[in-house]
């Protein structure tokens, strides 16, 4: 029976190293097709009426004048007359109009009486949250009391990291087409295999009768995995037309006010410590939302669970506020920020190097070693010891500068994944997997783990992904498609192999055994000179062709694929004491992820994940009116992104030393887009010396924070 | 803390003259407005409500739309002429992924009305590079892995594309920032970007002349 290994690291042709992705030419020359391209024949625009209101009773709903609007050729009502709608943004009806421009007429012709109801928006203060606030229970290790008694030295901070939204840049929609009993979804999603069947179960048609097609996808980040109710109403809305195909994509407004957030956190975490840093104690009470349903406590303390003596309370807040959705690293970032800034507090209260307190204390995280041969990587590649200063720049000028850091992991263990190869006997490749691209290069990487296994060239290699009729591959989420589809890709290639080897064997005069597939050629080991070429070798199938299916198995994933990746960042800011401007000079990201495929996007999901990070650390809020209830800022003039002239000098070290690489293909989509917040916001305390205790660090807050400072 | 483009040229309500004026350029088209351009339209000196046809000169070639005077350039290039290169992202003159030159000026084509592009040059993504041949700037963006998935790159490569054609002598990344700081990418791109630009320009300097 084949093997399932990767070859040694010696070896390996082509993983490993920089490729450029292979769609990269479609998509800089425009090429590239997204879901929100497409222009099918015939089609029809939908446009969706929402709720103004934060909390509300639906009275009536007239769609009388709608419906004799021109170009209009269906109305479809969301919610009912005496529904209670618990967000603005809430879907009510749908339109489809044969232009863009009259469906959004026709969606303001739609007169509907509300009743309003009193909402809740903020959860930043738990007092004002009342009976919306639900008490998790106590969480209880060790005997905390008894800790802080003996505690040579005790911290405590007030933490708050807001709401942010996911803003894609292709919003959430689809075109949908459903005529008779078939039903044509050309979505934008993170789940190919997935949303068909999703969508399926609300159409109440069976699951094989939606055909899912999707080539690119604009960003999803966590936020697209299911139909959602604007393909469930697209394709109503195409069955209402008489089958035309519908394409409806939420404007950036509707966008950024339900189409998913991460949920926040807030709380007071307190610490207690012997005089060489060691954390003795953890006592935390946080609470969180993420919308109508609340929200979770984070996994606290983060990276550093062993921390012996725990007591944590948590509550989650209803608000009346569009829903989360899993961001990028679920609950992790927000994790990270109360347990890693609270550790750099104690250590400038301590008056102790971060570096050195954030070492001490690797013992009581699962990875001391790995956490501990990061740290002094990254702190080489900062020069930290040169540039450090305890908490507060001396200097006389009005810019401070500052450095911090932060420890985070991820499971990302790779998901269930089948791939189907086919070799034909003219020599083509092709690879099958119901899979996705999201950006992350995940065609690049089942081209390059493919032509690794059978000898060939990238470019000899065709990736056919995007469709529901493919062999199933898990939805992308949680760093776990690397893993997968390495897994199925390596398996069902070294199936068809094995099978061509069958062929090819008599022809060579040597046992299946004996050959290897190098450079193009079929060969026998050790007498390279007995070859044939691929060409030649699948010449031998004559009418037939090799078709082999293989898959990942996360229960059994073998030596393939593995999970938990530790990573640490460091940042270096300058603060304008003046106008309150945090500006960064400089990010070190060190970041473990197994055996890496394709360095070059793996780096560039590292320098992403980092400059998100910039955008989250400084500058990313959704902010709610009290008064109205609604989303302040649902455009990308104040929800604001860091552009090209904001993220300073990047540094990003991937870890491939053997004891990494031996360890198989991990996620990387979510672990670096983790640390570099709090790193940021610890960089912030070092330079000031003061804490500002809520990200983003606005200049309004780093501002505030200095006031109070020199109060 | 990021740069702007210059806005496109507003104006309130295009003159009849100059709306006539405009499609001139574009040749052949005159009857037809005329004839299609309500009477009370003609008396007030304004457009619409109902469609009204459009020429647009979209990278050399003319094309022809029939649209409502209120729909955006970008919008009769994604929906009416199937260019889906540029991109709708923010839809109000904010992120730049729906970058065209119109003019030798980059623009954010979700701010100039389509009446209003009438006459005037207008470089899309589609019309980069010569047959069989790449646009360096495309190319280094794949060299340099300056995208990942991709919406923005479109409007990234056109708003570089300008650049270089107004600087060929781009040297530094403080440059590169200034004049891409109108577009923004969300999974983070910026640092192949940076590369990718300055790269382009070094070679577009070494084979000496600038590229359609």
């Amino acid at each position: 029976m084949p093997e399932y290994s990767w070859p040694p690291k010696e070896k390996r042709r082509l993983m490993g190293k920089r490729h450029d992705r292979i769609d990269g030419l479609e998509k800089a020359t425009g090429k590239a097709k997204y879901g929100s391209d497409l222009n099918l024949p015939g089609m029809l625009h939908g446009a969706l009426l929402t709720c103004p209101h934060a909390h509300a009773r639906v009275v009536s709903i007239d769609t009388s004048a709608a419906e004799r609007m021109p170009g209009v050729t269906a109305v479809r009502l969301i919610a009912k007359a005496g529904e209670e709608i618990q967000w603005a943004g809430a879907e009510i009806a749908a339109v489809s109009a044969k232009t863009e421009e009259q469906a959004r007429d026709a969606v303001k012709a739609i007169k509907v009486q509300y009743e309003p109801l009193p909402h809740l928006v903020h959860e930043h203060d738990l007092q004002k949250a009342g009976p919306r606030a639900k008490a998790a229970g106590e969480v209880l290790e060790g005997d905390p009391d008894e800790a802080f008694k003996n505690a040579e030295v005790v911290s405590e901070q007030m933490y708050g990291i807001p709401v942010i939204a996911h803003c894609c840049l292709e919003p959430h929609g689809n075109v949908v087409q459903w005529q008779g009993d078939k039903v044509e979804l050309y979505p934008s999603t993170q789940n190919v295999s997935g949303i068909g069947g999703d969508l399926a179960k609300s159409l109440e048609l069976p699951a094989a009768q939606v055909a899912v097609h999707q080539d690119h996808i604009g960003g999803g980040f966590g936020s697209k995995f299911v139909a959602d109710r604007w393909g469930v109403e697209a394709a109503r809305l195409s069955k209402a037309s008489g089958g035309a195909p519908v394409k409806l994509f939420l404007d950036r407004a509707t966008e950024l006010t339900i189409a998913g957030v991460r949920p926040s956190a807030y709380g007071v975490v307190k610490l207690g410590a012997k005089k060489d840093g060691t954390v003795t104690v953890w006592e935390s009470r946080t609470w969180a939302s993420g919308g109508f349903t609340g929200g979770n406590s984070p996994p606290i303390p983060y990276v550093f669970t062993r921390i012996p003596n725990k007591r944590q309370n948590h509550s989650a807040v209803s608000i009346n506020a569009g829903g989360a959705r899993a961001w990028r690293a679920p609950n992790h970032q927000q994790a990270c920020y109360l347990t890693c800034a609270a550790l750099e507090d104690l250590a400038a209260k301590l008056k102790m190097d971060p570096v050195e307190l954030f070492k001490k204390n690797a013992d009581w995280t699962p990875r001391p070693e790995v956490y501990r041969s990061q740290i002094d990587k990254a702190a080489e590649l900062m020069e930290w010891k040169k540039k450090w200063h305890p908490r507060g720049d001396a200097g006389s000028s009005h810019l401070k500068r500052g450095l911090g850091l932060a420890l985070h992991t991820w499971q990302g263990g790779g998901h269930a994944s089948q791939a189907r190869t086919t070799i034909h006997a003219d020599g083509t490749v092709e690879i099958e997997l119901g899979s996705q691209d999201l950006g992350t290069g995940t065609r690049t990487a089942i081209a390059i783990v493919a032509a690794e296994t059978l000898g060939l060239r990238i470019q000899d290699i065709r990736v056919k992904i995007g469709e529901n009729a493919y062999p199933p591959s898990g939805a992308s989420g949680g760093s776990t498609t690397i893993g997968g589809v390495s897994g199925s890709t390596r398996r069902s290639m070294t199936h068809a192999l094995d099978k061509l080897f069958d062929v090819v064997a008599p022809v060579l005069g040597a046992p299946k055994e004996q050959l290897e597939a190098v450079d193009g050629k079929i060969q026998v080991k050790g007498n390279p000179a007995k070859n044939l070429t691929w060409k030649a070798a699948c010449a031998k199938l004559g009418m037939n062709k090799i078709s082999e299916m293989g898959a990942n198995d996360p229960k059994n994933p073998g030596g393939l694929t593995s999970a938990g990746v530790g990573g640490v960042q460091m940042a270096e800011v300058e603060v304008d004491t003046e106008t309150g401007l945090v500006r960064m000079i400089k990010t070190v990201a060190v970041q473990d992820c197994g055996t890496i495929v394709n360095l070059k996007t793996a780096e560039s999901q590292t320098y992403g994940s980092v400059i998100m990070s910039i955008c989250a650390a400084l500058m990313e809020e959704r902010i709610m009116d009290a008064q109205t209830g609604r989303v302040l800022n649902p455009d990308m003039e104040f929800y604001k992104l860091a552009g090209i002239g904001d993220i300073g000098e990047i540094v990003v070290y991937m870890n491939m030393e053997k004891e990494y690489d031996d360890r198989g293909v991990i996620g990387l989509g979510e672990p670096p887009a983790i640390g570099g917040i709090t790193a940021i916001a610890n960089a912030v305390a070092n330079a000031i010396g003061v804490r500002v205790s809520h990200v983003p660090l606005t200049p309004e807050r780093v501002l505030a924070a200095l006031e109070r400072r020199n109060a | 803390m990021r740069s702007k483009k210059d806005p496109p040229q507003r104006k309130g309500s295009v003159s009849r003259r100059g709306f006539i004026r405009g499609v001139g350029v574009g040749g052949g088209a005159l009857g037809l407005v005329s004839a299609s351009v309500p009477a009370a339209a003609q008396s007030t000196g304004t457009l619409g409500p109902g469609p009204v046809p459009v020429t647009l000169k979209i990278n050399g070639q003319t094309k022809n739309v029939t649209v409502e005077p209120r729909v955006t350039l970008l919008d009769a290039l994604r929906n009416h002429l199937d260019m889906t290169g540029a991109k709708r992202v923010c839809d109000r003159g904010t992120c730049g992924a729906c970058t065209v030159i119109m003019n030798g000026k980059v623009v954010y084509a979700c701010s100039v009305l389509a009446v209003d592009a009438q006459g005037k040059d207008i470089q899309t993504i589609e019309g980069l590079g010569q047959a069989g041949r790449t646009h360096p700037v495309a190319a280094a963006f794949v060299r340099h892995d300056a995208q990942q998935c991709g919406y923005c790159t479109p409007g990234f490569v056109m708003a570089a594309k300008g650049l270089l054609d107004r600087n060929p002598n781009v040297r530094t990344e403080a440059e590169v920032e200034q004049a891409l700081g109108g577009n923004l990418c969300r999974c983070g791109t910026y640092v192949g970007v940076r590369k990718a630009v300055l790269d382009a320009a070094r070679e577009m300097k070494t084979r000496g002349g600038r590229n359609a």
